[in-house]
Order: C-alpha cells, then structure tokens, then sequence
C-alpha cells in the first residue's frame, strides 16, 4: 500500500499525516507542493493540515492551485482515494473535488480541542472501522471551519450518504454540523477534525486509527 | 493600466468578522450602525492598456482565484 503527503510551504501536519499512514502500514512517498508528478502506483493520497500559503486570500486557494494540486484532481478524477484534512479540506474545496466553502468560524474564535463526532455513515473506504452512528472523539484545531453550501447542496449531501461525519456539539457553526464530506464516489474525504492527531494512547485517545486501518484493509481488498 | 477588484461575500451569507465589527462599533458608542459588511480589495497594476480586454482577463482571474464564487462576489473597477 502507498500514500503520498503533500507537503506546502505552511503545513504543518505532514509528518502526523504520514506517521498516521505508516502506523496503518502505507510506504508512504512525501511530496512538495512544487513537483509536477506523482509517485508511481499510488493507492492514496493524503493533503495535510496548517496554514498553506499562509492562509493569503482565502485558506486553501493558493495551494489549491499549486502544480501538485493539478495531478491531486486527475488523481481524484481517475477514482483516486484523497484524504483532506483540515487546511487540507479547505484545498479540496478550492480544487472543486468537494462541493461548498469553509468559512471563518461563526464565533471567531479559533477552536482547538478534543471534539465528538457522529459517524453518520460507515459505507466507506474511510469510515468502515466504525459502526454506524458510533460517536468518536476526534481533535479540532481551526479558524475556518465553519462548512457552508446553498440549501440544495447540502440536501444533496445528506440525500447521497455524502455526510461522512457530523459534529454532536457543533463547534464553529457549520451548516447542518457538518464535520467532514465524501466525494460521490466516497473515495474523496475531506474533513476538519485531525484523525492524525488520535492514534497513539499518548495523544489522549485512538479513535482516529481505525480510519487509516480501515483504508489499508478495503484498499488491500480492492 | 489599473484594475480593483473588490471582494464580498454574498447578499445572505452570515459575515461573523462584519458582526463583530459591528458589535465592536456599538460598543464605541457609534449609534445607528444597523449593518457592517467586511470584504477585501485586491489592486493589479496591468501592462493591458486595452480596457474591455482587461476587464474580460481579470473577470478570468476572479473565477478561478480571487473570488470563491460559492461565497463571494466580486466586482471589477478598470482606470
């Protein structure tokens, strides 16, 4: 199995990303936001936290744009798995894999704690280590995280099976407590919450590895 | 010549940074403030001295990076 990390000038949790994937068994290949290929036989890719670029005209938008970002979305568009997490959410919503916006979170204040999540659906390659509805903890670390998307949009979201999890006590306002979103395929995740950042006793708590376990397993089956 | 592109989020869209600052006006003792709004300006110095060309290259740059159109507007100033 092989995960690629992208790394930005800004990311900050790249190495997390890729402990995460190597502690579920990936050969992981780190890859800098300026190459123009992807390493060869690549199973999935992983878009880190942080503050990409800065966070300069809109947190995402000029990574999103980065000469790596263009083969991410081909990668995504031949049925690719990409995982974004946090600042990588927001790319893969400037990129236009995902559908909606993050904006600045509805109390302004930048939340950075241990938060719950309900799994609101386990048909995935991500979320089939959880039984459906369990509620994990997951830590939060962001400004803008508040998911927004017109009425038909997130209709469509939750109409599809595409809420992949859902805050139970909604921590920057998000419409609908949106914590994370699938692609159509589900093969894209992108979500705000670190699962990186629980997957060790050491980090407070393990529930975040049963997510990069489940993506070697279905991976390994595919 | 000189473009200006202003930024805003949409007619509808929550602003919490607007809010703020209108909360933070009340409370300066600024009456009869009854809506704050914030966006962003973004200026580009063009070597297109034709301006309908300029215009129609910096609308391209709006949809593709300046603006996120799922939340924001924008408009364009060209002088």
């Amino acid at each position: 199995m092989r995960a690629a990390v992208v790394t930005f000038p800004g990311s900050n949790c790249d190495r997390d990303l890729a402990v995460a994937f190597e502690a579920a068994g990936f050969e992981v290949h780190r890859v800098w936001h300026r190459d123009t290929s992807l390493p060869d036989g690549l199973d999935v890719i992983g878009l880190p936290g942080g503050f990409s670029f800065g966070d300069y005209l809109r947190c995402g938008a000029i990574a999103a744009n980065a000469p790596i970002c263009r083969e991410v979305k081909a990668f995504a568009e031949r049925g690719g798995h990409v995982l974004g997490i946090c600042n990588g959410f927001q790319v893969l919503l400037e990129t236009g894999l995902l559908p909606g916006a993050l904006m600045r979170n509805a109390n302004l204040h930048f939340v950075c704690k241990p938060v719950g999540l309900r799994v609101e659906n386990n048909q995935s390659p991500y979320t089939s280590g959880y039984d459906a509805g369990a509620e994990i903890t997951i830590p939060i670390a962001h400004h803008d995280g508040n998911y927004q998307a017109d009425a038909e949009t997130i209709a469509r979201l939750d109409g599809d099976g595409r809420v992949a999890f859902r805050y139970i006590d909604n921590p920057n306002g998000s419409a609908s407590d949106i914590a994370g979103i699938f692609s159509a395929n589900r093969r894209v995740l992108g979500m705000m919450p670190h699962p990186e950042r629980a997957i060790d006793p050491m980090h407070g708590g393990t529930d975040g590895l049963a997510m990069f376990t489940a993506l070697t397993e279905m991976l390994a089956d595919a | 010549m000189k473009a200006k592109v202003t930024v805003m989020l949409k007619t509808g869209v929550l602003d919490p940074q607007g809010e703020a600052v209108k909360s933070a006006l009340g409370s300066l003792g600024f009456q009869g403030v009854d809506a704050v709004r914030q966006g962003k300006v973004i200026e580009l110095d063009l070597a297109e001295t034709d301006a309908a060309a300029a215009e129609i290259a910096v609308k391209e740059m709006c949809e593709k990076l300046l603006a996120n159109t799922v939340i924001e507007s924008y408009s364009i100033e060209i002088a």
